[in-house]
């Protein structure tokens, strides 16, 4: 390859952290203001927070959804809902909580603090970044739409054929769904190849694989299982839609079509999406886990070789969500023995967590209280799933509550329970300010005792054989004080969640402001202040140890000193460093977008799209097509000011 | 718990980066790695796509096949379309990075001129058929794998034709080119797949006839 240009490269100055370096970093970082601003932006600290966001409001929705159910079903023979709104709800409320609150709150999280814990200013792409974000809130908006349409979908989360086909469910009902879903899927890759690209190409320099924190090994490991798993949901609603509008025999049994088709598909996506929603919430436990327990994380490199395991032996498993649908004997033993096999790494985690407490001096804080209980919730999960990994069991198991039982622990216990810890503990990085501890127990007590009040009940609800999705239950069954225990359960819980709202409302506006490093944590978010400044880091950071933050202290650890207040100075427009994969050496300076409202304008013509195509509006549906190809075009015109054409602005 | 700042050494005399790359050059910057992880997940898109087809190949037999196989008449003049295409576009990369804008341009434009070719005589060969998307579950996916592929190629079109006007824009040169390598690897991307498609599709049906 020929030289390059000397006007293509450059040497950065290396220089101490000064006043007027900061000055000039906030001149050239500063957002846009007013709505132009607003709609614009490409801060990964302002999109993290607003997923987040976005992502809790699903959450709330999704538990009304829930409470308006547990309502129904606390007594035999209750009339509080009808057959068809029952349908509604309980497909409505695995939507939400599955889809639009489980991976999306964990995304806010990861996109908050990806940068942040890396050394790096903003994401690899941030104007894709806040596409995702747009495309998240539209295919959420666009769902729930449905409502307003009468037409709810209504056929679980699932959804199978063929009672999804159109013969049985008539209404716009799964169009709904099936074209959001979609969309949302088109959000998630493009979020997983901006974490992947992330991680791979912008860790700072020194901050070779094995010392970066478990919550991006675990955000980037189910990015890649993102890639490798979305297409399979989106393929598989898009030939329902088909199916349902174009009269196609992919699911229906007349003319050669399977319904078993769709489970598979289905489940080849939704079974690593069990861990995809699972594992950053465990890499957040991870890195929280030890800064309570004033230590390093016990086998940091067996939690990190367990967390990809689980990963790849996730895409194996998805039969054992079909042993009852009469498939080959041979196929039930594979799967059966592929889903105990992944109680390993699961049990790897689980130890080393526990030997982190074990083995440090825990200091107990409401993050502390969610991050270790959340052990608690994975035993409990765990033990359930082993039981429906045989396949004998299952068969009796499965369609009960016994199901339900173990999925709630799941995604509660192992999601839920981590993201609260993770709020608890980034929050004052997040706003500057610290929530109340004594507030933030009471909730936690609440949450923790209602969940479990709620939830451990229904295992004996499912083997005394109460199926799932049934709107009401007769008197003689004997199941009316069990679903009373779960329904009581729910309402404390609900109100443990009222509390963190309150908490988090108390804090953001009155709580005592943070200092940079209010837990003495050792990753380098907590270097910067609290909240951050727009460019993260006034020098680029080099990291000589997995604790740069806690050098000195744990002896021999790091191979030389971290370097925080003193480095490259990238300061000639939106820079940031981009670093080798494997071992993190400097590579080259890459020039960040500025706010851009393409993202957003390409998102609105999409979801027009989409929704013209719901209405069969086939011409408004080419147009908006062509003018989101517009607005791509547009978005990815070659700049100057990004180092991407001949013309050299380098000021 | 204590409120510490982080310790850190104020001063590193052996703190030194070298020269660096600035902006998106020779094809290193993060442009073309995003774009090798959406062909990631577009080869994945494929694999289910193939499945699909496969699973219902496997469970039906040659009774599920229409009683006129998929012919060549058509498939093999698409088959040399693209792969001339991607010679074409290649040689259109190879120009930038000589510098050489001109090439580039017309390369490119000519790459998007072969693949609207691919698509005009895919849908000759729709018209062709004697069965339409929803007379039968391999119609429905005769159609649905050939139009996955046929979308991608109309994008990947519509990407040559941007690079091209760009090029030609003189956007670019030997090393500020990414837009023109990451357009030039969707393309080959496009290509390869079909490979994998024209087997299923074309190919296997008379295997195991």
């Amino acid at each position: 390859m020929p030289e390059l240009p000397a006007r293509y490269t450059r040497e950065p100055a290396i220089e101490p952290v000064t006043p007027d370096l900061r000055e000039r970093l906030d001149r050239i970082w500063e957002g846009g203001s007013g709505l132009r601003g607003w709609f614009g932006t490409v801060d990964h600290k302002i999109l993290g927070i607003r997923y987040i966001i976005t992502a809790f409001v699903f959450l709330l929705l999704g538990g009304i959804e829930a409470l308006a159910m547990r309502v129904q079903l606390a007594g035999p023979d209750q009339t509080f809902l009808t057959p068809e709104q029952y349908n509604e709800l309980f497909s409505m409320h695995g939507i939400t909580m599955i889809f639009l609150y489980a991976l999306p709150i964990l995304s806010g999280f990861s996109i908050f603090l990806f940068p942040l814990l890396i050394g790096a200013r903003d994401m690899a792409f941030p104007r894709l970044n806040a596409f995702s974000w747009w495309v998240f809130l539209f295919s959420g908006l666009f769902i729930y739409a449905s409502f307003f349409a009468g037409a709810v979908p209504n056929a679980g989360w699932f959804n199978y054929p063929p009672y999804a086909l159109k013969q049985f469910n008539p209404g716009m009902n799964m169009d709904f769904y099936a074209l959001g879903m979609i969309l949302l899927g088109i959000s998630t890759t493009t979020g997983s190849i901006n974490f992947v690209i992330t991680f791979l190409r912008l860790r700072a320099p020194g901050m070779s694989f094995n010392r970066t924190p478990v919550i991006l090994w675990g955000t980037t490991t189910i990015s890649v299982g993102n890639l490798l798993a979305v297409p399979a949901v989106s393929l598989a609603f898009f030939l329902l839609w088909l199916d349902r509008q174009y009269g196609t025999h992919f699911y229906g049994v007349e003319d050669g079509g399977k319904p078993l088709l769709w489970q598979h598909l289905f489940w080849l996506f939704a079974h690593p999406w069990v861990y995809i929603i699972v594992l950053p919430a465990m890499g957040m436990v991870s890195d929280i886990l030890p800064v309570f327990c004033r230590r390093p994380l016990v086998g940091y490199s067996l939690v990190v070789l367990a967390t990809v395991a689980t990963m790849i032996l996730g895409f194996g498993v998805w039969v054992h969500h079909m042993f009852a649908t009469g498939i080959p004997f041979l196929s039930l033993s594979y799967f059966s023995g592929a889903s105990f096999i992944i109680t390993i790494p699961s049990a790897v985690s689980v130890f080393a967590w526990v030997a982190t407490i074990w083995w440090g001096r825990p200091v107990i804080k409401t993050a502390f209280l969610y991050a270790s209980s959340f052990i608690v919730m994975f035993v409990i999960a765990g033990v359930s799933g082993v039981m429906t990994a045989s396949v004998p069991a299952d068969l009796q198991l499965h369609d009960t509550y016994f199901v339900l039982a173990h999925l709630h622990y799941t995604i509660v216990g192992i999601n839920l329970f981590g993201v609260l810890a993770g709020l608890y503990f980034w929050f004052p990085k997040m706003t500057g300010r610290m929530l109340d501890e004594r507030l933030g127990r009471i909730a936690f007590w609440c949450v923790f005792l209602g969940f479990n009040l709620a939830f451990l009940p229904m295992h004996w609800t499912g083997l005394m054989g109460m199926p799932r999705r049934i709107y009401t239950y007769p008197d003689a069954a004997g199941w009316g004080w069990l679903n009373m225990l779960t329904t009581v359960g729910s309402f404390v819980m609900a109100a443990g969640i009222l509390l963190v709202l309150i908490n988090v409302a108390q804090g953001r506006w009155f709580g005592r402001r943070a200092a940079p490093n209010p837990w003495d944590a050792p990753t380098l978010e907590w270097a910067v202040s609290s909240p951050p400044p727009a460019y993260n880091f006034a020098v680029q950071p080099v990291v000589a140890g997995r604790h740069p933050l806690w050098e000195g202290r744990l002896g021999g650890e790091a191979t030389g000193r971290s370097s925080l207040d003193h480095g490259p100075v990238l300061d000639r427009g939106k820079e940031q460093l981009v670093t080798s994969m494997l071992d993190g050496e400097p590579l080259l300076v890459s020039k960040v977008a500025e706010d851009s409202l393409w993202p957003f304008f390409a998102t609105l013509a999409m979801t027009g799209f989409f929704a013209a195509l719901l209405y069969h509006w086939t011409w408004t549906a080419a147009a908006l097509g062509i003018v989101t190809l517009l607005c791509g075009l547009f978005w990815n015109w070659p700049r100057a000011s990004l180092g991407q054409v001949r013309e050299v602005r380098d000021d | 718990m204590t409120e510490t700042t982080h310790r850190i050494p104020d001063t590193q005399a052996d703190l030194s980066f070298g020269r660096l790359t600035l902006g998106s050059t020779d094809a290193r910057g993060n442009g073309w790695f995003g774009m090798a992880a959406l062909v990631t997940t577009e080869a994945c898109l494929f694999a289910y796509l193939l499945f699909s087809y496969y699973y219902m190949a496997l469970h039906y037999g040659r009774d599920w096949l229409p009683p006129e196989l998929p012919g060549f008449k058509f498939s093999i003049p698409m088959t040399a379309l693209l792969f001339t295409s991607s010679v074409v576009v290649w040689i259109g990369e190879r120009g930038i990075k000589q510098g050489r804008s001109a090439v580039c341009a017309i390369a490119l434009a000519g790459g998007a001129l072969l693949g609207i070719a691919f698509v005009a005589l895919e849908a000759t060969e729709w018209a062709d058929k004697d069965f339409t998307i929803s007379t039968d579950s391999y119609s429905s996916l005769y159609f649905t794998v050939t139009g996955f592929h046929m979308a991608h190629v109309v994008g990947g079109v519509i990407m040559l034709l941007a690079v091209a006007l760009w090029t030609a824009l003189g956007k670019f040169d030997a090393h500020r080119r990414d837009p023109v390598s990451i357009a030039a690897f969707y393309w080959h991307f496009v290509d390869v797949v079909w490979v994998a498609v024209f087997t299923t599709i074309y190919v296997t049906p008379h295997l195991f006839n």
